[in-house]
């Protein structure tokens, strides 16, 4: 079942268009990757589904209710650009923040100091924010945007600031905040990060979705049956083996082995398998999966391509 | 609406409990005081030089009474008072006292002439004197009367009401060229500008705190957050209100504090030096009806209080809270916008140039509208709501017509919502707009903008 689902959306701006007719499914307890280069539209679809900006057409719903301002408590979202009032104190400011998603203060007082204590920063709630440090200031923002325990969580970039330790800490509380229920829309340019953690993922591109889809289908989608084999005992030209059924990509040569990547253009990789047996000594036999970073270069390259082939 | 609320309340707490809040807070009224208490405390001192006091007593009842002491050195002159006034620059007497005849009753006024603002002891020494004067004669004429009609008890009774006398002592200041300008007028005058002012510096002032607290909220980028729980409209609203609640806390504070500086200053003034003006003013209470009181100038505060309650006060109270308010909230919302369009302080200088045109025209024309409070320039700045704040508070001290100030409200009234509205169509586009500054012509389109 769908949390979100986005159907046509348009929004135009004086000179450009931000998105064009656009629509996203967000599966319930998901964490999805929105992926897409810069100015490719995310921003204006997250600040869409925040309500921030309406869109010219399209629908928008929640949990299969149209999205209207009643469903702001039910969303959290902690955009890339973030920063706090500086001369205010912290504690002070978190239950500002969190009571005008529209919690009770004593409730948000109460949740606030758990979270505080959770990530070691209870000392903190008596200062002011232009004394803490940038990463501390991070960790505040993210728990401002969870504290109302939103059904939908949306996090724009949400890894950037951190050191490694914190990075790991909030993972962990990312895919907690999932099991727990919520769902995540995930926005980064860190593609590391997607494979990690995201089961879904639209790719955006000048305003267009160019791709979607469960990431495990999403790769094999993009596989292109290509193997890397290591072996060793063949001490000619690899290049000779292979005829138009197989097709030699690559070879790299090392002391004790060689691996090669092949494509097989016809057959099967037991074809491949029965092909080479007779002639090398195989120690290892793979199937190149792609990694989503190659995917996302090469979806973009391929739509810029044809969008220039049309204009 | 409850967020609303929540952000009044941030803008106001953040700000009453700033430390330079605090300190305006306390150094107003205490400037403000000194302004009032410093001029009367001035005149009130006493002087150690000896001063000359020319006399011309018509009535030749009262030069005798006139004791010199240290300070004061009473002569008579037996000029016409047209020439010695025109000769009181040439000698070097500090002023000209000049009781003239009546030719049915005593003598009750008398001019004091000086060229400055004559010392307050002195004027108070010669009321004394006069009033105990004209007491003994009546006193005499109904004692005359009692042995007349063989000891009356009933008139008898009478005698210390009827014999109450209050002196008038105009003090009249000799101008160039020999006018005589009293300083009466000029009270509705100093009413008139410093209400003006009041509102021009209220404007200015937490105007530009809407702006900086907007662009402070754009550039640390909490802005994004907060839009995403509230929208702009309550977000600017919120920020006009609670600021203008500061403003309203801190006028209230200073006339609270004002008002009990000066009455304590007062207090410590009649206590300490024993003015009789404190006699006097319970002399010209029980002075009967028919009596003939004019002016009691007995000093400038009560001077000062006379005028207002010639001015009507209450009315310049409500209009003052009226156009301060309305003012405040035609301003306020465009401050915000250009806070909104901007990235930082020094972009706004283009922007701020069309509010404060119009804001520094009417201080300028309020020293004009002053001279001619009814002409037709005055009329029509205290009704155009962009000018009208402070042409109108320059205006109401001199009487404005039902009419013309119900027009100039309901303008102001329709102004607030315009702007507010034009505003806050900038301000929701303005705040999630980063990067180069934008032009006139970028922000008409975001006016355009729909949703």
């Amino acid at each position: 079942m769908e949390l979100f689902v986005a159907e046509n959306i348009t929004k135009t701006f004086t000179n450009h268009t931000a998105l064009n007719n656009l629509s996203i499914k967000v599966p319930e307890k998901s964490i999805f990757g929105l992926l897409g280069p810069n100015g490719a539209g995310k921003t204006t679809l997250i600040r869409i589904i925040n309500q921030i900006t309406a869109p010219d057409s399209g629908k928008l719903f929640l949990n299969g209710e149209k999205l209207s301002p009643k469903h702001i408590a039910n969303i959290g979202y902690l955009p890339e650009e973030r920063g706090l009032y500086k001369k205010m104190k912290v504690g002070e400011q978190s239950v500002y923040l969190a009571q005008l998603k529209g919690l009770e203060r004593k409730e948000a007082i109460k949740r606030l100091k758990y979270w505080f204590e959770k990530f070691e920063i209870g000392s903190w709630w008596d200062r002011k924010v232009e004394e803490l440090s940038k990463g501390m200031q991070q960790k505040i923002q993210f728990i401002v945007t969870i504290v109302h325990e939103p059904k939908l969580l949306i996090f724009d970039e949400p890894f950037s600031g951190f050191d490694p330790i914190n990075v790991n800490l909030l993972r962990d509380e990312i895919l907690k905040l999932r099991d727990k229920g919520a769902t995540i829309i995930f926005s980064t340019h860190n593609m590391a990060s997607v494979e990690e953690l995201c089961d879904h993922i639209a790719l955006i591109n000048n305003s267009q979705k160019i791709l979607d889809g469960e990431v495990k289908e999403v790769k094999s989608r993009f596989k292109t049956n290509t193997f890397e084999i290591s072996y060793s005992g063949f001490d000619k030209d690899v290049k000779q083996l292979f005829n138009g059924q197989f097709e030699l990509v690559g070879v790299t040569k090392f002391d004790e082995s060689s691996t090669a990547k092949i494509k097989i253009n016809q057959g099967t990789q037991n074809d491949l398998l029965n092909h080479l047996l007779p002639h090398l000594q195989i120690h290892s036999f793979n199937e190149i999966i792609p990694s989503m970073n190659d995917i996302f270069i090469q979806r973009v390259a391929e739509a810029n391509q044809s969008k220039n082939e049309q204009s | 609406m409850n967020k609303i609320k929540l952000i009044i309340a941030r803008e106001y707490l953040t700000r009453v409990r700033k430390k330079s809040f605090i300190v305006m807070t306390i150094l107003g009224p205490i400037l403000m005081a000194a302004m009032i208490v410093v001029p009367v405390f001035l005149a009130t001192m006493d002087d150690s030089s000896q001063r000359k006091i020319a006399v011309i007593d018509e009535t030749g009842l009262f030069f005798e009474k006139f004791k010199n002491d240290d300070q004061h050195i009473f002569h008579q002159i037996t000029k016409d008072i047209n020439t010695a006034k025109l000769e009181h620059s040439t000698t070097d007497d500090y002023a000209l006292l000049y009781i003239p005849q009546k030719s049915v009753s005593l003598p009750t006024q008398a001019m004091l002439y000086s060229d400055k603002q004559p010392n307050l002891n002195l004027k108070s020494y010669i009321e004394r004197v006069m009033s105990k004067e004209i007491e003994e004669q009546k006193l005499l004429i109904q004692i005359d009367r009692l042995n007349l009609s063989d000891a009356n008890k009933e008139i008898a009774l009478n005698i210390p009401e009827s014999i109450k006398t209050s002196i008038t002592l105009s003090t009249i200041k000799l101008g160039e060229g020999d006018e005589e300008t009293k300083t009466y007028a000029e009270i509705s005058m100093v009413v008139g500008i410093f209400t003006g002012l009041m509102i021009y510096f209220f404007i200015f002032i937490f105007g530009a705190q809407i702006m900086r607290g907007v662009i402070e909220e754009k550039t640390s980028r909490i802005i994004e957050v907060i839009v995403s729980s509230v929208k702009p409209f309550q977000i600017m609203m919120g920020k006009i209100l609670g600021i203008a609640l500061v403003g309203l806390t801190q006028l209230v504070l200073w006339v609270v504090l004002t008002s009990s500086i000066i009455g304590i200053a007062k207090f410590a003034f009649d206590t300490d030096i024993k003015t009789p003006q404190s006699e006097l003013m319970s002399t010209n209470q029980m002075v009967p009806a028919n009596a003939t009181t004019t002016t009691m100038d007995v000093s400038s505060s009560t001077k000062i209080w006379e005028v207002v309650n010639s001015i009507n006060f209450g009315m310049i109270i409500l209009t003052f809270t009226f156009y301060f308010l309305g003012g405040y909230l035609l301003y306020a919302a465009l401050f915000a916008a250009i806070g909104a369009a901007v990235d930082n302080e020094t972009d706004t200088q283009q922007f701020m140039l069309p509010i404060t045109i119009p804001l520094i025209l009417s201080i300028v024309m309020a020293q004009f509208v002053i001279q001619n409070p009814d002409g037709a320039v005055a009329v029509w700045m205290s009704i155009i709501p962009l000018t009208s704040p402070i042409i109108m508070m320059v205006r109401i001290p001199f009487g404005v017509p039902y009419e013309e100030l119900a027009l100039s409200m309901g303008l102001l009234i329709l102004g607030f919502l315009g702007t507010t509205w034009l505003a806050a169509r900038i301000y929701r586009i303005g705040i999630l707009m980063y990067g180069k500054k934008p032009t006139y012509k970028e922000i008409w389109k975001w006016v355009k903008y729909k949703g």
